[in-house]
């Protein structure tokens, strides 16, 4: 496996060779598209990506945790988390470009 | 949210593009992740979240309606972890 890391900048340079923007309104794009996605989740909606997977808020309730190394009992505070449900098609695509 | 929404407001936000180029964008950046993944490389967003590919080893499983033993093969499957900013965000801070 290659392990390379992707960021933010890998795909504004996507966005600048598919669609001839200037490399400075792709990166403004991605954060646009980033940061609509991160708004709906914050209102607490579902952010559903048809063909690529689907981002949910779920609320946790408070609960007693333990540290693993002391034994030591730790409250856990009640905490929203965010669930995100891979596609059939991203599952397929993943499971097929890493076989061996 | 669903894409086609994230697509309209991206459009009402940049009245100077297109809306298939708008589609483009973000089709582009979907399909970009997805592609990255595929060749076993992370996609790391800052402040969003971050894209890894997980190993998930051979397994000896169990038809759970016969109880039949099957060989499940080593298989890799897409996770995604939440950026401490936006996790900060869902809890209100």
């Amino acid at each position: 496996m290659s392990e390379k890391t992707l960021t933010r900048m890998d795909l504004s340079e996507a966005v600048f060779r598919e669609v001839g923007l200037s490399r400075n309104e792709s990166a403004e794009l991605v954060e646009s598209v980033l940061g609509h996605m991160s708004d709906a989740l914050v209102a607490g909606e579902q952010v559903k990506i048809s063909s690529f997977g689907t981002f949910s808020v779920r609320d946790k309730a408070a609960r007693v945790g333990r540290n693993p190394k002391t034994g030591e009992e730790v409250p856990i505070q009640p905490r929203t988390v965010l669930t995100f449900r891979p596609s059939h098609i991203m599952k397929e695509r993943v499971a097929a470009g890493n076989k061996r | 949210m669903i894409r086609s929404e994230l697509i309209q407001k991206i459009a009402d936000e940049n009245p100077h593009l297109y809306q298939r180029d708008v589609e483009r964008i973000v089709n582009t950046i979907f399909e970009e992740i997805i592609e990255a993944m595929a060749r076993g490389d992370r996609v790391e967003l800052r402040g969003f979240g971050a894209f890894s590919v997980k190993q998930r080893d051979a397994r000896v499983g169990r038809n759970p309606r016969t109880g039949e033993s099957v060989e499940v093969e080593e298989k890799h499957v897409p996770f995604f972890k939440t950026g401490k900013l936006l996790r900060d965000r869902l809890n209100g801070k």
